[in-house]
């Protein structure tokens, strides 16, 4: 057995592996490159140096892009991890009709960004022309709209998660809390918790990454109005490319300044969650 | 044993296949080899041009001519054996799908910029078409793009806007077209409208949408009008500072068109194009702020039920004042595409609008039922066209389109935006955004 895998894996990784180049090392090494240039298309490019850098720090959009991303990232990744692990807990208590409920909750996950954001963007029109109001006049609605359609997409996600983790406690560490005088809380805070900190540590993981990625339902919910003040980093990355001349590579430099952003934040939030995981 | 080595191999298939049909190369068909012969005897002095082999491909900008271009592209082929691929961008996106396709091996031959902005993006990719013979089939050499002495577009639709009328509506609310020569008689028609309005049952404006499919009508297309009459002014055509002289006219149409439409003006920033036109056509309103691109969509009104007028602002010789008429639709060819494709492109540009089939195609209602700036340009079955035609008749001032000199699309959506605010609450302070939009991130955008 050992035999045949040393010498059939690459049978196994190859076709993964060259499509992880084709479809992401190269794409990123060529981003790396294009960044530092002055482009119009991605294969006729002249070097600059850091000058794109310089601009993309100067933008004042850049940096309200930055802020209004983080006061999201923030707000979401608190909503969806304390409501989808609360719908979790009631989900793996013996009641009737779980398995439909799990259903549902996971379905939005189902349908894509893009789709989502105008569906939503119909339903929030619709309710506020009641009150003769869009969705689009205020930065208000717009961030609100935009936590309300994140939070239907993925607290069903991360239940699921959750669900996986809370099943896999085994009942006796609770049994005995419970012989032991502890309240319901209290099993909450000092046994169900710091078993569920694998889980919990992915799914931060995973809220905080999507929240500073947000580009779908930014795009096609609000498209950044009004006046940019809804315009998340991955948008203000994608509207910097597009609609002005020349500044391509300020584009590019934005998003290469995003990775590290996102990766440092990512693995610092590891970091964090980790240290408190358990053993059983 | 036998059956996990078996699953494990159906896997690393599955994982192949669908990696390999990812690559999947687009069969290009070897059409070249379809006899010219077989078709009737046409222009024979172009097919004996592309002999030697080069290609077409045409990336069109306009979503609405696509199966028009895919057609024409076909009896090309059929004609002269070579070979034309038209594809087609998405409404708005244009430049992205561009930008991706010219970085390809098979990069369009043929695309377009909408003028000195966007052949600033483009200038290193663009051929000079100078001594070309579609330059030669040019009306006028104002319809050229000119980058230096380089002539690096040209233009090949003329297209007119104003505010499209339904008559028969405006007779219901007492008036005729002729009761409108200025920007005070349109001001006075509209707010009558709009207080008869539960009596009339119609508005004076359709929707004033500010969605993306609309808000070019007004970000774009409106404030071409202030932007004209300060180059007039100035004896100008292009500046890196804008003054805003005529942005209280600006104001002025603006706050008229959102008072008096079909929609509470809180509530624009979520109506589309679709619900403007959809407004126009079920009889919801008299007027409709667009060009004779549009004929199609509002031609269920009527012919005899359909005008337009010139949008009046309040400035300059109003009497003479035209409709807007202009391009942004420039053929380029890439530069860097192979001799013969050029060459075949060149070819194809020049049947297009020199072939009986080629004008046909361009100007006939049926078809694209363009105004091209070419000698061969045939008379139009599109009424708008002949409305705007005229007006040119009867010596009234066409206004130029000078929106293709706006610094960048990232101005046009600053200004569009903060006439969606002002729209939603209409304060000295949020004009103060829009004029802060007009005029100071005019220089800010130009200078970078």
């Amino acid at each position: 057995m050992e035999k045949s895998i040393k010498r059939y894996f690459p049978i196994f990784l190859g076709p993964t592996f060259l499509a992880f180049i084709i479809g992401f090392i190269v794409p990123f090494l060529m981003g790396l490159y294009l960044s530092l240039c002055d482009f119009r298309t991605v294969t006729d490019a002249k070097f600059v140096g850091f000058s794109n850098f310089a601009k993309a720090f100067q933008d004042a959009e850049f940096l309200h892009a930055f802020l209004f991303t983080t006061a999201f990232t923030i707000v979401t990744v608190i909503l969806i991890n304390v409501i989808a692990f609360a719908v979790a807990m009631v989900l793996t208590q013996n009641i009737p009709g779980t398995n439909i409920f799990r259903t549902t909750f996971f379905m939005p996950n189902l349908i894509g960004g893009i789709v989502l954001g105008y569906i939503w963007q119909l339903i929030f029109n619709g309710v506020l022309a009641h009150y003769d109001l869009a969705l689009k006049i205020s930065a208000k609605y717009g961030f609100w709209g935009l936590v309300i359609v994140l939070c239907w997409q993925q607290i069903g996600y991360m239940m699921i998660i959750y669900i996986a983790g809370l099943q896999s406690i085994p009942g006796d560490l609770n049994e005995a809390a419970q012989i032991d005088g502890a309240n319901g809380w209290q099993r909450l805070w000092n046994v169900t918790i710091p078993n569920m900190m694998p889980s919990i540590t992915i799914c931060t993981f995973l809220t905080l990454t999507n929240g500073f990625k947000l580009f779908d339902q930014n795009l096609s919910l609000t498209a950044g109005e009004p006046m940019k003040q809804t315009e998340g980093l991955a948008l203000n990355i994608f509207n910097t490319f597009y609609s002005r001349v020349g500044y391509q590579g300020v584009g590019q430099a934005k998003a290469v300044v995003f990775f590290i952003l996102v990766v440092g934040l990512g693995l610092l939030q590891l970091q964090m969650t980790r240290s408190k995981e358990v053993q059983q | 044993m036998k059956l996990r080595k078996a699953l494990s191999l159906a896997l690393t298939g599955a994982l192949c296949v669908g990696l390999l049909a990812g690559c999947g190369g687009n069969p290009s068909t070897p059409s070249t080899s379809s006899t010219p012969s077989g078709s009737t005897g046409g222009s024979t002095p172009s097919g004996s041009a592309s002999g030697s082999g080069g290609s077409v491909y045409y990336l069109n900008f306009k979503p609405e001519q696509d199966a028009d271009w895919q057609a024409l592209a076909k009896l090309y082929t059929q004609e002269t054996g070579v070979e034309v691929k038209v594809q087609t961008a998405a409404s708005g996106q244009y430049e992205t799908t561009l930008m991706s396709e010219m970085a390809k091996t098979e990069a369009p031959t043929l695309f377009q910029v909408n003028g000195p902005v966007g052949l600033a993006n483009w200038k290193d990719y663009c051929y000079d078409l100078s001594g070309s013979k579609i330059a030669g089939e040019l009306s006028s050499d104002d319809f050229a793009l000119m980058d230096g002495s380089s002539m690096s577009g040209i233009a090949y639709v003329i297209e007119t806007y104003g505010i499209i009328v339904n008559t028969k509506l405006l007779a219901d609310a007492g008036y005729s077209m002729d009761d409108i020569k200025s920007f005070a008689d349109l001001k006075k028609v509209a707010e009558d409208i709009t207080a008869r309005k539960d009596e009339l049952g119609f508005s004076a404006f359709t929707s004033a949408g500010m969605d993306g499919s609309s808000d070019w009508r007004f970000k774009t297309h409106l404030a071409n009008l202030p932007i004209y009459f300060e180059y007039e002014a100035d004896g100008i055509g292009d500046t890196d500072a804008i003054k805003g002289t005529y942005l209280d006219n600006y104001r002025d149409i603006w706050d008229l068109y959102i008072n008096n439409c079909t929609t509470a003006p809180t509530m624009l920033s979520a109506k589309t194009g679709d619900d403007s036109v959809a407004e126009f056509v079920t009889e919801q309103a008299v007027f409709y702020q667009n060009g004779t691109w549009a004929y199609s969509d509002v031609a269920d009104v009527g012919e005899e039920n359909l005008g337009m007028l010139p949008i009046y602002i309040g400035v300059g010789d109003e009497a003479n004042q035209g409709l807007c008429t202009g391009t942004e639709n420039y053929w380029c060819v890439n530069k860097n595409a192979d001799p013969a494709d050029i060459q075949a492109t060149l070819d194809f540009m020049y049947w297009c609008v020199s072939s009986e089939t080629g004008l046909e195609y361009m100007c006939s209602g049926e078809h694209m039922g363009f105004v091209v700036p070419f000698k061969g340009n045939l008379e139009s079955n599109n009424l708008l066209v002949n409305i705007a035609n005229d007006y040119v008749a009867n010596g009234t001032t066409s206004i130029k389109w000078c929106f293709p000199t706006m610094p960048s699309e990232e101005w046009k959506n600053v200004v569009g935006s903060a006439l969606t605010t002002y729209a939603a609450d209409q304060t000295d302070a949020n004009w103060e955004t829009v004029r802060a939009a007009f005029v100071d991130n005019w220089a800010a955008e130009k200078s970078k």
